[in-house]
């Protein structure tokens, strides 16, 4: 220190002192309560004030719209066009009918018959209820954030200050001190597991790889400035049990795992996250697959058995699993994978639904790569969600793995206020199967020529 | 770099980047290039920057002009407001859709638009899962796409949208003074018939109905049964004796065909 110039040492001190007061702080404050699990409730404060400044820059949004005399875009979440929920057959019919007064019983083909394919194609263009899930949802009163901006011109002198002051705060104040966080977390979490790692099995490594976990998923909660409301917290899932929830983000697994201590199942991956996977199975049984065993379809098999005997010891841990396989937005819960639900153990469904007016957890994978989405997540003002824990539920004799999965994901949609989609998440990235459009083609080929179908491939 | 009307001067190349396109236009207040600085982030493949959005939008209007942090920051955002008011006036003409439902449709159409090049491909419209399993999804499709071109823009998506606006009372009773609306009961018939009509000769031959009805039945029916549907299909409308359905022919044989409902799709707002 003493090499550098005279006049520096006074800022280097001051550095020093400033740096030491935050990490004091930052200990007091947020270290010590999350390996203790108890709150101060300064987040709940925070979201109390954004709140009020949110409402106060929709009024003069508003207001600036109005002294312009323009229409406010306002996204609508549930449609732009009214869509029927009539089938095929009934609209064929009343198509028909109105056309020509002739008996309808009679399977025949009518040129009209078209109109019904025809409509129904555009309103899927105009709007349809797949592609929408997969990009961020659109908020109905601006938030502050750029990122979410749709309506650029109304916003006055007063406002843009504002939005400049909180950018100031968000990259200048909270992302350091969230990275800082998030560093102390996941440097605690290995080297904590790597440590419990050596121990011998028995009641006191449990205990400590528990607290371990807890610990450092709570230090990663506070790094991302996570308020998350529990629910109905005496159905948390058991040791034995399966633990399904809604997917929308790789935050999902720190909100869960930060109010219990689970079992993960997943793709290794490689770099960091690799380096915490490997280091967090050696102090607890997480089931970890290398990328060739995902993509095998034979081997699915074995992945199921590995999880049936895992879930069949009634002393290991929940088994945390997301059925969807992908990350959706949050409006909607798409299909399950039957996968998890054929295992036959109890199973715990989560919902999990963000307040997106914080900060959109949604990770658009297509869109953003892992560091980016970190990025954003820790620029956005707070992540805001509630965590329904449902009671447990389990396959009846008379159903199988695919009506028993859609009826835990009817549960969680129906707790979480979300959209029960029968469409595979998967269609993301891939195209959708032809069987679907063979159905549409056999329900019309009924209506033209009856229930004797004559199958001959032309 | 040359700076011709159309090319993107950071490329400097032939194909015309979404800035360029702001170039292009030209007229009234927006300038291609409204700001001092130019883009810092330059990557390889023309992946301008300012996205169109965010440059006319912070331009153009009398509001406060957001800087170089959060035209980046920006990047997830899908401005309503990419459309000139000019623009919005003209396909409200043409179309007859009000202004919100004109932002809403282009908005939607930057959704699909995956290229984001303001255009959209027969791929952009496949990836809609609900379209991909209707039987007639490619005939659909195909409408929207003028004669030998791969891309439809925003203009070319609601002329063709236009045809489902409903038909509202008081423009029945409008006189005939102007052209035609894109919406008219025989527009829409219009429609309907260039989805059977395969190769645009305002015919429907045999052949042609019977491709159709195949698409809609996939194997599901023999080719005998198909062919007596369609020849008995022919027989009843055909009336000058060509074996083919003409326009004329197909209107008479829908005319009591509640078409106005049936091939109108409702706005919620």
């Amino acid at each position: 220190m003493f090499l550098l110039l005279p006049f520096d040492s006074l800022v280097v001190n001051l550095l020093g002192i400033s740096l030491t007061v935050l990490f004091t702080l930052l200990l007091v404050f947020i270290i010590v309560p999350a390996i203790f699990g108890v709150s101060f409730g300064i987040r709940k404060v925070y979201m109390k004030t954004l709140l009020k400044i949110f409402q106060w820059a929709t009024l003069r949004i508003e207001r600036g719209a109005k002294e312009k005399n323009h229409p406010l875009y306002k996204p609508y979440v549930n449609g732009i066009i009214a869509k029927e929920p009539t089938s095929l057959e009934e609209e064929i019919k009343e198509i028909r009918r109105s056309g020509s007064g002739k008996a309808l019983d009679t399977p025949e083909f009518e040129l009209s018959d078209i109109f019904y394919f025809c409509r129904k194609g555009i309103e899927t263009i105009m709007d349809d209820e797949v592609t929408k899930r997969f990009s961020a949802e659109e908020l109905e009163s601006w938030n502050l954030l750029s990122r979410t901006n749709y309506n650029f011109q109304y916003i006055s002198l007063r406002l843009t200050v504002l939005w400049g002051l909180g950018m100031l705060i968000r990259y200048c104040f909270l992302l350091p001190l969230r990275i800082a966080l998030a560093f102390t977390g996941i440097s605690l979490l290995v080297t904590g597991t790597t440590v419990v790692g050596y121990l011998p099995n028995g009641r006191c490594k449990e205990f400590l790889s528990k607290h371990v976990h807890l610990m450092c998923y709570r230090i990663c909660v506070r790094a991302l400035t996570a308020i998350i409301t529990y629910h109905d917290r005496e159905n948390r899932p058991r040791n034995g049990g399966i633990c399904v929830a809604n997917h929308t983000s790789p935050i999902d697994v720190i909100i869960l795992a930060s109010d219990g201590y689970y079992a993960m199942v997943g793709q290794i991956h490689g770099g960091l996250m690799g380096v915490i996977q490997r280091a967090m199975v050696k102090a607890c049984p997480h089931v970890w697959f290398e990328r060739s065993e995902v993509r095998d379809r034979h081997l699915v098999a074995k992945r199921c058995d590995r999880l049936t005997e895992h879930v069949q010891d009634k002393s290991k841990l929940p088994i945390l699993i997301f059925p969807e396989g992908t990350c959706i937005n949050n409006t909607s819960v798409m299909m399950f994978k039957k996968g998890s639900f054929e295992i036959g153990a109890t199973v715990y469904p989560v919902a999990i639904k963000y307040d997106p007016q914080f900060g959109d957890a949604f990770w658009n994978s297509s869109k953003y790569g892992m560091v980016t989405y970190l990025l954003r997540m820790m620029t956005s003002w707070a992540i805001v969600c509630s965590v329904w824990y449902l009671p447990p539920m389990t396959r009846q004799p008379e159903e199988d793995a695919v009506q028993f999965a859609n009826r835990v994901k009817s549960a969680i949609a129906r707790q979480g206020g979300l959209v029960d989609l029968l469409w595979d998440g998967g269609l993301k990235r891939e195209k959708v199967k032809d069987t679907f459009k063979e159905e549409q083609q056999k329900l019309y080929s009924k209506m033209i020529v009856g229930n004797h179908e004559d199958r001959s491939r032309s | 770099m040359t700076s011709e009307a159309g090319a993107c001067p950071l490329v400097g190349g032939a194909s015309l980047c979404a800035c360029a396109r702001g170039l292009a236009h030209g007229g009234g207040a927006g300038a291609g290039w409204p700001f001092a600085e130019p883009p810092l982030l330059l990557t390889g493949a023309c992946r301008c920057p300012v996205r169109p959005g965010t440059a006319r939008s912070g331009a153009e209007q009398s509001g406060a002009r957001l800087g170089g942090p959060a035209r980046a920051a920006a990047m997830g955002s899908r401005a309503s407001t990419l459309l000139r008011d000019e623009e919005i006036e003209e396909i409200k003409k043409e179309t007859g859709f009000s202004h919100s439902q004109i932002t809403r449709l282009y908005s939607r159409f930057t959704s699909l638009d995956k290229g984001e090049n303001g255009t959209l491909s027969r791929e952009d419209f496949q990836r809609i899962p609900e379209l991909a399993i209707n039987p007639l999804g490619d005939r659909i499709i195909n409408a929207f796409f003028p004669e030998g071109e791969d891309q439809v823009n925003f203009r070319g998506f609601m002329r063709t949208l236009a045809h489902f606006r409903p038909i509202e009372d008081n423009e029945k009773s409008k006189d005939q003074n102007g052209p035609e609306p894109l919406n008219s009961r025989s527009n829409k018939l219009h429609f309907a018939f260039r989805l059977y009509d395969l190769d645009k000769d305002d015919k429907i031959s045999r052949d042609e109905l019977l491709q159709v009805l195949r698409m809609m039945v996939g194997v599901n029916i023999s080719d005998e049964q198909l062919g007596s549907i369609a020849d008995r299909t022919i027989q009843e409308a055909d009336q000058d004796g060509d074996s083919a359905i003409s326009f004329a022919e197909f209107v008479k044989v829908l005319e009591k065909v509640d078409v106005e409902q049936k091939m109108s799709i409702r706005f919620l707002h």
